[in-house]
């Protein structure tokens, strides 16, 4: 009985496949974009948990040096005084392939609950301390070091973008001369000679987790996930039109059924196993595209957060049962969303009630201004999201509800226009077009609501993106000041290049600095000599009068906008520095790009108050590139892979930069295919009921080649109108993820620009879309049988 | 694997005890190192510093002691040296050291590892001192030292004295390990009167009793096919002490050699099997059979005893882990002592 049930059920879509299609695309689609947006993001937290576990030492504590290196000797007095560490070398080697972090482990004392696991694999002491010492790495990172000559061992348990070796090769290899941190062993003998005694300068710091990287990275998750769930909501609108199409094209078959004594719980039951079980088959085909899609945009994804953020994933996927499961779910889930009210008006409808096709008529006056009072509530909460303020939650609360209530209020809006334009109509047919165009917007509105989301997002990231690419590029003409950047191996190449640059008549700009802790965040220390290039160059958001005299003669610091906005620093406030000394804010600086908080002060000042230096780059002003670069390669002995001329370098940034958005830019054109679906398969859903309203126009004379071309018009206008309602949007939507998102994200607040050029290309797209959705439609009205119109008036359904 | 693997193969290297390539390594071919020769004769006190052209040495002392309410107590502390290249300098030396505080509120271990040539580790022979991390042996010289070490629960601090000179084991120093001829140099001092603290989860103890130091460096001490060893060093209330220890063969044969020290410090090497030692009883610890009940027949010197260990759970719970604890000597003789044994 229940199979007999089930076929006859599933009869319908195989007569029916186009349906059938839209269905399961439209399923998998959502499912597809969701799931790979959580695959990209759960692989980059793994990428950082495993990186994080051995910066951090497996989560132990580590004393370190606020000044800079920890030396063999003060690691020997603190063992010999009883206390449990070990010492790391924690650096950064650069090849021509990239830059690899080398963590140099001591085996003899390290922890041994497998934290640096890697490097122990295979190797035994001998190899890895002899003088063929041996550095574990995985492949991909090997790879990177693979022209350094180094011994390497592929390891690929080792976090990506980073080698472990002993303490001596590392040191060896990034030219420190100290252990950056001793890890603290949780085991801790009885008795110890008190810290204060053995090492006054170190002090204990709490382990590095994965939240450390996680908190620069969020914001950018957080909007791959935003984009995701958009994704879903629009694929949803999709199997909701589906559904409610094939629900109500069933209805005769339904008491038909019911008339033959299948219950109505029976009923439901069924069409439930029969959703499920759709479900269950679009959700395994999304999460297999949702796997392509992961692994097609990884790859610009690792790059973008190597090249923001500094932080390694992997190029490759490994996906968890998990994974699978929470796919399969959200498709089960969204379907259950996107069937509920077909489903309980099927529960609720008599045995015998006439099958009438209600033509989406629920959708009515009334849903709408339910709708319109939900969109207000919308934009309260976001109101009362931007004026609470603070935290990336807030900002993408006030950008979810302004999203939603802009789509709650679509139709609303729509019908208000129709209302007007009809007003103004002067033959019969305008009337009738604007009239049934108005009866239409119910059953197309969930389309529409799905392609306004899509095109406001579509405007506002690309306002957005837009925007930052010309701050980005003007930025970058001013910050890059020198004409080569070069970086040196030894203290003796840096007198030679010194001496070299002089003679030839350019000027050496010394780029060096060191790391540190500010209020408690990890920073970039910078020291700059006094040059007219950085007075004429670098763009200072806000400054005291002379504040390049100031910082010139030690009186201050220029500090980055990410620092000044984060604590609310304004220029004359005094800022604490490592080492326990202050100076006064004279400057603050757009710095796009960096994560961290940076600091800028005077060269002279930088090389007193700190050991630790990386003295090793340098910025060189000239005027003949390649005579200086043909000098320094002869002259100096620079490597050419140590020498980066500023178009390289911009280059190399704006690649970064475009790389960053190349994913954005693909969900992008995803989310707009999806929205073009909705409406093909809402047009078709309607064009099938709409022919008891179409007969009696075609009756009283219409062609259908008429009707049909007025069918096509009447898409077209609607996408036209929604489009027009998703500039306003999208703009809204560009201005807070420009002047909200961004500052609590990244720190940095954008000017926004406006390129209506993009608009009009994105204006085109959409009528295209809608062109493509409507067509097909127009095109079956245009060949329909005069038969099947006559039969409406005699058709007893 | 996982560093502990890694660090497995340094205590391979080093010397404790492990099972493969005989145990700990100590199979391995001498290669490049220098190789104990039966002519030569200690030069104290610098035979008491470290000999770098060898692969491995050790300094190595245990003490039997009793509080005043006359409970039982035992103390190991032991410095490994290894050497990672045939090289000699100090930054081709790992070092690696074991201490233990067996007692009736249980048997607790800990160890420590270094590289060489940075100062976390080393020996130096006048005024003998001997240390890793905050672990070490510091005399003015070899006979009148101080022993300290500690661990997450316990902590001990001693002090050893002896007035005879020190007892070269096997052939005048030279002992040999199996038929094939792997040998080591080899001396003792068995003479110690030790007093001092040892601080237990419970609180201090102060203590008194009986030392024993061995030192021994070589460069292949065993047989391939030796898989481990049975080692006693007794204090006998006669006032003699008797060394003896067998090796285990793969084959299940073993190889049993001593010596006996009268207590005038005269030694009179065993002749290989001229000793016995039989199993009595096995105690289950650390999920392994290990013998902790002896028998051991000395019939030229009509010597039939039975050696007990006083803490059966004396299991040394290191990277790689043994057996050792002091132990309780009846029969013929009376006495204490020490028991180690590896390999089960």
């Amino acid at each position: 009985m229940t199979a007999a049930i089930l076929t006859a059920l599933l009869s319908y879509w195989k007569r029916r496949p186009a349906q059938f299609a839209a269905l399961v695309l439209g399923l998998a689609l959502a499912t597809a974009l969701w799931s790979g947006v959580q695959a990209i993001n759960a692989e980059a937290r793994k990428s950082y948990d495993a990186a994080a576990d051995v910066l951090g030492g497996g989560g132990l504590r580590n004393l370190v040096d606020p000044k800079g290196l920890i030396s063999q000797d003060t690691f020997v007095r603190l063992r010999r005084g009883g206390w449990q560490v070990s010492p790391v070398v924690d650096g950064w080697l650069t090849t021509a392939e990239g830059r690899v972090r080398i963590l140099g482990i001591d085996p003899f004392t390290a922890p041994r609950d497998g934290t640096f696991g890697a490097a122990a694999e295979t190797g035994n002491l001998a190899g890895l301390t002899g003088p063929d010492a041996q550095v574990f790495s995985n492949t991909q990172t090997a790879e990177r070091l693979a022209n350094t000559g180094v011994p390497l061992q592929i390891d690929d348990s080792v976090a990506p973008g980073m080698a472990i070796a002993d303490l001596r090769t590392a040191s060896r290899l990034t030219g420190k001369t100290g252990y950056d941190r001793l890890i603290l062993l949780p085991d801790q003998p009885l008795k110890q000679t008190p810290l204060a005694d053995l090492a006054p300068d170190l002090t204990i710091e709490a382990p590095a987790t994965a939240d450390d990287i996680g908190r620069l990275t969020d914001s950018f998750h957080l909007n791959l996930t935003a984009f995701g769930l958009l994704s879903f909501a629009v694929g949803l609108f999709i199997v909701h039109g589906a559904i409610g199409l094939a629900f109500e094209q069933r209805r005769p078959m339904f008491r038909t059924l019911r008339a033959l004594g299948v219950s109505s719980r029976t009923l439901v039951v069924i069409l439930m196993a029969e959703l499920l079980l759709f479900a269950l088959a679009a959700g395994a085909l999304g999460i297999l595209l949702g796997y392509l899609i992961a692994g097609a945009l990884l790859p610009g994804v690792a790059a973008t957060l190597r090249g923001i953020y500094g932080a390694t994933v992997e190029g490759g996927l490994t996906l968890s049962p998990v994974w699978w499961l929470s796919g399969l779910g959200i498709a089960v889930l969204g379907t259950a969303l996107a069937a509920l009210s077909s489903l309980y008006q099927v529960a609720r409808m008599p045995p015998l009630a006439p099958a009438k096709p209600r033509a989406w008529e629920r959708a009515s006056q009334g849903a709408i201004r339910w709708q319109t009072l939900a969109a207000c509530a919308c934009f309260t909460l976001s109101a009362l999201a931007y004026l609470a303020g603070g935290g990336l939650v807030a900002g993408f609360t006030l950008l979810g509800s302004f999203l939603l209530g802009a789509a709650l209020l679509l139709p609303g809006i729509l019908l208000g226009i129709i209302r007007f334009a009809s007003a103004g109509a002067r033959t019969a047919e305008t009337e009738w077009f604007w009239a049934d165009t108005r009866q239409q917007v119910p059953g197309l509105a969930l389309a529409l609501m799905a392609l306004l989301l899509a095109l406001s997002a579509n405007i506002g990231v690309g306002t957005m993106v837009s925007s930052f690419r010309d701050t980005f590029t003007g930025w970058l003409d001013q910050r890059l000041v020198s004409e080569l950047y070069v970086t040196v191996e030894t203290k003796d190449q840096a007198r030679a290049l010194e001496d070299f640059v002089t003679k030839a008549g350019g000027t050496v700009l010394p780029i060096w600095h060191t790391d540190g802790q500010i209020k408690g965040a990890p920073a970039e220390i910078y020291g700059v000599v006094d040059n007219a290039v950085y007075r004429d160059n670098w763009p200072l958001l806000a400054s005291l009068p002379d504040a390049w005299d100031r910082l010139a003669a030690n009186q201050g610091a220029l500090v980055n906008e990410q620092l000044a906005r984060r604590e609310d620093l304004t220029p004359g406030d005094m800022l604490a520095m490592p080492g326990g000394w202050e100076t006064p804010i004279v400057g603050v600086y757009s710095d796009y790009g960096n994560p961290l908080a940076q600091v800028v002060i005077p060269l002279a000042t930088l090389t007193q108050r700190f050991e630790a230096l990386d003295q090793s780059d340098f910025g060189i002003l000239t005027d003949d590139i390649p005579a200086m670069r043909r000098g320094l390669r002869d002259t100096v002995g620079l490597d050419e892979a140590r020498m980066i001329d500023q178009s390289a370098l911009k280059a190399f940034s704006l690649d970064i930069f475009e790389r960053t958005f190349a994913v954005t830019a693909a969900l992008n054109v995803l989310t707009l295919s999806v929205a073009g679906l909705a409406i093909l398969t809402s047009l078709l859903t309607l064009s099938a009921m709409r022919l008891p309203q179409l007969a009696p126009v075609w009756a009283i004379g219409m062609t259908r080649k008429r009707l049909a071309w007025l069918e096509l018009i009447r898409a077209l206008a609607l996408a036209a109108l929604t489009f027009v309602l998703a500039l306003p949007v999208g703009l809204m939507l560009a201005w807070i993820l420009l002047a909200v998102i961004n500052v609590e994200a990244f720190g940095w607040r954008l000017p926004m620009s406006l390129f209506p050029k993009d608009w009009v290309w994105l204006a085109l797209a959409s009528l295209g879309a809608a062109t493509l959705a409507a067509i097909w439609p127009a095109r079956q009205l245009a060949k329909r049988p005069p038969a099947d119109l006559i039969k409406v008036f005699s058709h007893e359904r | 694997m996982n560093v502990k693997a890694l660090i497995c193969v340094l205590a391979c290297l080093v010397g404790a005890p492990a099972f493969g390539q005989g145990f700990a390594g100590l199979g391995q071919a001498a290669e490049d190192y220098a190789l104990p020769d039966p002519a030569t004769r200690f030069a104290f006190p610098d035979d008491h510093g470290s000999h770098p052209g060898f692969r491995i040495e050790w300094w190595y002392i245990t003490a039997n002691l009793t509080d005043l309410n006359g409970t039982t107590y035992g103390i190991q502390w032991t410095l490994f040296r290894n050497a990672l290249r045939p090289t000699g300098r100090p930054e081709d030396q790992a070092w690696m050291a074991h201490a233990a505080l067996s007692s009736p509120l249980g048997h607790f271990s800990a160890e420590r590892f270094a590289r060489g040539g940075t100062g976390q580790a080393g020996v130096t022979a006048a005024p003998f001192a001997a240390h890793i991390d905050e672990w070490g042996i510091s005399g003015p010289d070899l006979n009148s030292i101080r022993v300290t070490a500690q661990g997450p629960e316990f902590h001990y601090d001693l002090r050893l004295t002896a007035t005879l000179p020190f007892v070269p084991q096997g052939q005048r120093g030279y002992s040999v390990k199996s038929d094939a001829g792997q040998a080591s140099h080899y001396y003792s001092q068995p003479f110690y009167t030790v007093t001092g603290t040892l601080t237990l989860p419970g609180g201090p103890v102060t203590v008194t009793g009986q030392g024993w130091l061995d030192r021994e460096w070589s460069s292949q001490p065993l047989a391939e096919t030796q898989t481990g060893w049975d080692w006693i060093s007794l204090h006998l209330d006669t006032g003699d002490k008797l060394m003896g220890f067998q090796l285990r063969d793969e084959d299940n044969t073993t190889y049993t050699v001593g010596t006996w020290i009268a207590p005038d410090g005269t030694p009179t090497p065993l002749t290989p099997d001229q000793m016995t030692m039989t199993v009595l009883a096995q105690t289950r610890v650390a999920g392994r059979e290990v013998p902790t009940d002896w028998r051991v027949e000395l019939p030229d010197r009509s010597v039939d005893i039975r050696v007990t260990a006083v803490y059966p759970d004396s299991w040394m719970d290191t990277l790689i882990p043994y057996w050792e604890g002091p132990v309780q000597v009846s029969g013929t003789h009376s006495g204490v002592g020490y028991l180690e044994m590896s390999g089960y």
